[in-house]
């Protein structure tokens, strides 16, 4: 398909997603606390998008993700969060909160 | 439009939704034993569960001209009580003769720990030991990659297994190449948020081509569609694949790996 096609379809769809992530940021703004390392994660792989690399659904997944080889000791939960708390993103969870605006 | 829906906790919905998948063109479902939500207490409760999957449901199935077979296990999410597991092991070779059993499943990992790998292990034993097809979970959202890699790696560690009769669901962007370079079938799950959108599981299939692939909606008791599979029909069309292309996605390729189990059959006359 061409990239205006391709607009067609999709560029209402995408417009949406962007408009929603920038005001769930907007809405973490205003709260209060410390940022949560889902979103400290979820800023680091905002970062991808704005690359040329041809796989960047692929790398923000990776960036997303348990790097770690070896099997966890046992299954304390079910649930998986969305993010992986590394040690890059420890070290930045350690850094003062985000000045809420209001 | 003809469909198979390969993976889809058929006990979990409504006999709605069984009319809705018929009416959109499906004429096979396909049901891996899962997680109820809850921890089931004993290998008893199995026992029950796996009568309802291997007796009860092709005949709720069939009210609506839809051929059902199963996979039997225990899911990954239950993985953690190795002494249930035990038990649980022991009952599952008195199905893998039923006549719509198709295999062992979902089988897999789910928070990547050493008990899960464990039990894990001892699935593709028995699989191999039964000469089995096998229909894998991959973990979810961060402990995916990781989950895949291990599963990967035990897996081609059996020997007695070959990989086509393998098929590694819940695929992603970030998983997909290794699972198909191993020589793996692929699923690409459509789910609403997490696991893949219609649009996504269309880009991997032009980024990796077709072969030994499968799209599901894995539809059960949560937050999921169990008309994902004709929805993401629709969207290839949109995208401009024709009807021929669009056939091999959602109905011949799930038929071509389903079809190594000899118990495997089309219906005859399908709505």
């Amino acid at each position: 398909m061409s990239r205006q096609q391709l607009s067609d379809l999709y560029f209402m769809e995408a417009r949406s997603k962007v408009i929603d992530i920038a005001a769930f940021l907007d809405r973490m703004d205003r709260g209060t606390g410390a940022e949560d390392f889902r979103v400290i994660s979820l800023r680091e792989s905002m970062k991808i998008l704005q690359s040329d690399r041809p796989d960047r659904a692929a790398e923000v997944l990776r960036s997303l993700s348990d790097t770690t080889t070896k099997p966890i000791p046992s299954a304390t939960t079910k649930a998986a969060c969305g993010a992986w708390l590394g040690p890059q993103k420890k070290a930045a969870a350690k850094q003062p909160a985000r000045a809420a605006k209001k | 439009m003809r469909y198979i829906e390969p993976h889809g906790h058929m006990v979990s919905r409504t006999t709605d939704d069984y009319q809705d998948m018929a009416t959109a063109g499906c004429q096979v479902v396909c049901e891996p034993a899962f997680w109820a939500g809850f921890d089931r207490g004993s290998a008893a409760g199995f026992h029950d569960y796996f009568r309802q999957l291997t007796d009860q449901e092709p005949k709720r199935a069939a009210r609506y001209g839809i051929s059902h077979y199963t996979w039997i296990c225990l899911n990954p999410k239950e993985s953690e009580d190795t002494q249930l597991a035990e038990e649980v092991l022991k009952i599952i070779p008195e199905f893998l003769d039923k006549p719509t059993v198709l295999g062992v499943g979902e089988i897999g990992l789910n928070k990547n720990s050493r008990n899960e790998i464990l039990v894990l292990e001892k699935h593709v034993d028995l699989a191999a030991k039964h000469n089995q097809l096998v229909l894998v979970h991959t973990p979810h959202l961060e402990d995916k990659l990781k989950g895949t890699r291990l599963i990967l790696d035990i897996i081609k560690n059996e020997r007695r297994l070959t990989p086509n009769r393998v098929i590694i669901d819940h695929v992603e962007e970030h998983t997909i190449k290794m699972v198909l370079d191993k020589g793996f079938w692929a699923g690409m799950t459509l789910y609403p948020e997490s696991k893949c959108t219609s649009a996504r599981a269309i880009d991997m299939i032009e980024v990796f081509g077709g072969e030994r692939l499968w799209m599901n909606s894995a539809c059960d008791w949560g937050h999921s569609v169990p008309l994902a599979v004709p929805r993401t029909a629709l969207e290839m069309r949109k995208r401009g694949y024709t009807a021929d292309v669009i056939d091999k996605m959602i109905y011949r390729n799930p038929v071509a790996f389903m079809s190594q189990s000899p118990k495997f059959k089309l219906p005859i006359d399908p709505l």
